[in-house]
């Protein structure tokens, strides 16, 4: 019981190698080389630093009618690192991440207990789009807009004036727009053509896009709810490079199902299970040595 | 093990016999279900058959009866076929009753059809309106005629119409008449606009609500934008709804041989006054009505059915490139075995 298969995510870890192939020449040419660039990213990067707290989840419970499907859950969330939620389906990570900007309220029945808040700041008192333009949401499924590339940011920017801030327009939009495509590491390769319809992108380009237009309003806080898991692996890696270079300048919450992914991005891991947090920690130790049982058992691979 | 295959190669050598999906035989299929493909054969082979006749007995008699001056006549109650003039009328009051009916029940349609699918509350009033809209689109269209004209004939909407010398009010111009085509118009943009509503993935109204946008800004710039073509078409049909209704013409509009305006202002006056369209000047030519000049009749319908079938090319146009025409009646006879087999 005690003997646990070697998983694979602990060879990472213990080895320190990504243990996708490395970049050797195919018969063709062709070279794979990004996953694994994405792997050595992990451990070359620098410790996070400068961290700054930017929300605080307290003794959350969350439900939908009865069925209270998260419970008790506390958790910082700061800027200058990544936090990743893993955990098996059903555990209750999307539903967490979706009440930090209020999303859960879309579905009827809704409810909270406990506090959660914005720098300082209950959100349920926050006027609800305000709230959701300082904490800004990426989903699993891309799902730009049925618009041009430029129009998809644009409306991402067009807000009421508030505060003495007038309507951006022209020269400045444009100069906005091309801010967060680059700020995505879109720009590049878009910058040619912003007026193409953002359905022709990739699936990986759209799911670039659709960070580009959750980070054109300048948010505090960056949910991506599974944001890789439709994609290919080049462009998983793409972004995850994206997200780890991001992380300083916004909080970011991960929800994912590939614990490599949450080992390669994430600074400090939350394992939940079935509502509860299991285990909160800095990924190197809930990777290499988790303190529960289920912990280990989940990234074992042992259930879930 | 597999051995790598040069990049220059680009099919299967010559040697390599290929297999492709060849169409579905019916040869093995359970009698009932052979019987119902091919009464879906001859079905749309009879379908085809009747359009092709009536285009062509119209195109036979209309065409060699249709002179470009009977466009820029008005028509004059002649006995004598030479004299009796053109339809330059009937074509503009079909064109001014349509623009009214059209511009009327756009608007409202999309808005209702938007309440409807993104708000619906309270749930109960919903399930009313949508009966409701149900219903009239059911219901012929001479008892929208007859309803009208009771309501137009009131007092207080005088102004929208004629008065007679003892004070009555007629009840009839372009206005009460296209208010009421507007209604007959009304549940095919509320359906076209809902089906496109609800073809939207909740996925896109969440990624605006996630930017901090709310509801009435989503709706405004991503889902109306969004279902465009499906407005178009669902107005086009509308359009086309209006334009072949002959009872509330007869009915509201006075079916006059002329326009005839009321009082002097230019464009009120002739809103608020009688006239006709295609569809009255064809019925009152036929041999059914009082002009019994059918060869006009002829040439009258074959410019409707030009009409009709430029609008339904148009709305072929629109949704053409958002549904692929594929095997309609392999669909309608899978459907068929489905509920067959219980």
């Amino acid at each position: 019981m005690e003997r646990v298969t070697p998983p694979p995510v602990r060879r990472i870890a213990v080895g320190r190698e990504p243990h996708v192939a490395t970049p050797t020449a195919t018969p063709n040419g062709a070279v794979a080389a990004r996953p694994s660039a994405s792997a050595r990213l992990r451990a070359e990067r620098p410790p996070a630093g400068n961290v700054r707290e930017r929300m605080q989840i307290e003794s959350v419970w969350l439900a939908y009618g009865d069925n209270w499907v998260v419970r008790d859950v506390s958790l910082p969330v700061r800027q200058g690192e990544v936090l990743a939620l893993i955990g098996a389906s059903g555990s209750g990570k999307t539903t967490l991440l979706r009440s930090l900007n209020r999303l859960t309220e879309v579905t009827a029945g809704a409810a909270r207990a406990g506090r959660i808040t914005l720098e300082g700041q209950e959100i349920h008192e926050l006027e609800v789009n305000a709230l959701r333009r300082r904490v800004s949401m990426v989903f699993q499924q891309p799902n730009p807009f049925p618009m041009s590339i430029f129009d998809n940011v644009a409306y991402a920017l067009a807000e009421r004036p508030e505060r003495g801030r007038r309507r951006r327009r022209g020269a400045e939009l444009e100069h906005a727009v091309d801010d967060a495509l680059r700020r995505a590491g879109l720009y590049e390769e878009v910058a040619g053509d912003l007026d193409r319809s953002a359905l022709k992108l990739s699936g990986g380009q759209q799911q670039r896009l659709c960070i580009a237009r959750s980070l054109a309003a300048q948010p505090e806080v960056l949910l991506l709810d599974e944001p890789c898991s439709a994609l290919d692996p080049i462009s998983t890696a793409t972004i995850e490079e994206l997200i780890v270079g991001l992380r300083d300048s916004v909080a970011i919450v991960i929800v994912t199902h590939n614990l490599q992914q949450a080992f390669r991005v994430a600074d400090h891991v939350a394992f939940m299970h079935l509502g509860e947090l299991i285990e909160y920690g800095p990924s190197e130790q809930v990777f290499d040595r988790p303190a529960q049982q289920r912990t280990r058992e989940y990234i074992s691979g042992a259930f879930g | 093990m597999s051995t790598f295959t040069p990049a220059d190669v680009t099919r299967p050598p010559a040697g390599l016999s290929v297999t492709r999906p060849r169409q579905q035989s019916t040869a093995s299929w359970p009698l009932v279900d052979r019987i119902g493909y091919w009464l879906c054969w001859a079905t749309g082979i009879a379908l085809c058959l009747i359009v092709i006749g009536i285009v062509l007995f119209m195109f036979v008699e209309g065409v060699s009866y249709l002179h470009l001056s009977l466009f820029v006549q008005s028509p004059s109650s002649e006995l004598q076929q030479s004299k009796s003039g053109g339809f330059l009328d009937p074509l503009e009051g079909t064109f001014i009753i349509t623009a009214i009916g059209t511009l009327i029940a756009a608007p409202i349609g999309v808005a209702l059809a938007t309440w409807l699918s993104e708000y619906g509350r309270p749930p109960q009033l919903a399930r009313a309106v949508e009966s409701a809209i149900e219903m009239i689109a059911g219901v012929a269209s001479v008892l929208l005629a007859i309803f009208g004209l009771l309501i137009f004939s009131e007092g207080f909407l005088g102004f929208l119409s004629d008065t007679t010398a003892g004070g009555a009010v007629t009840g009839t111009s372009f206005l009460t008449a296209g208010t009421m085509m507007a209604v007959l118009a009304f549940p095919l943009i509320v359906g076209a606009t809902r089906e496109g509503l609800a073809q939207i993935p909740d996925r896109m109204r969440e990624a605006s609500y996630a930017l901090g946008k709310t509801r009435a800004t989503t709706i405004w710039r991503v889902l109306l934008p969004a279902i465009r073509p499906n407005i178009a078409s669902g107005v086009v049909l509308g359009m086309g709804r209006i334009i072949g209704d002959t009872a509330i013409v007869i009915f509201m509009l006075g079916a006059t041989l002329r326009t005839e305006p009321v009082g002097s202002a230019p464009i009120i006056g002739t809103l608020r006054g009688t006239g006709s369209t295609l569809t009255s000047y064809i019925y009152e030519n036929s041999p059914a009505g009082e002009g019994n000049s059918h060869q006009k009749a002829y040439a009258a319908a074959f410019v409707l059915l030009m009409i009709v079938l430029a609008l339904n090319f148009v709305v072929t146009r629109i949704t053409g490139a958002h549904e692929r025409a594929d095997g309609g009646g392999r669909l309608l006879l899978r459907g068929l075995r489905s509920r067959w087999s219980g």
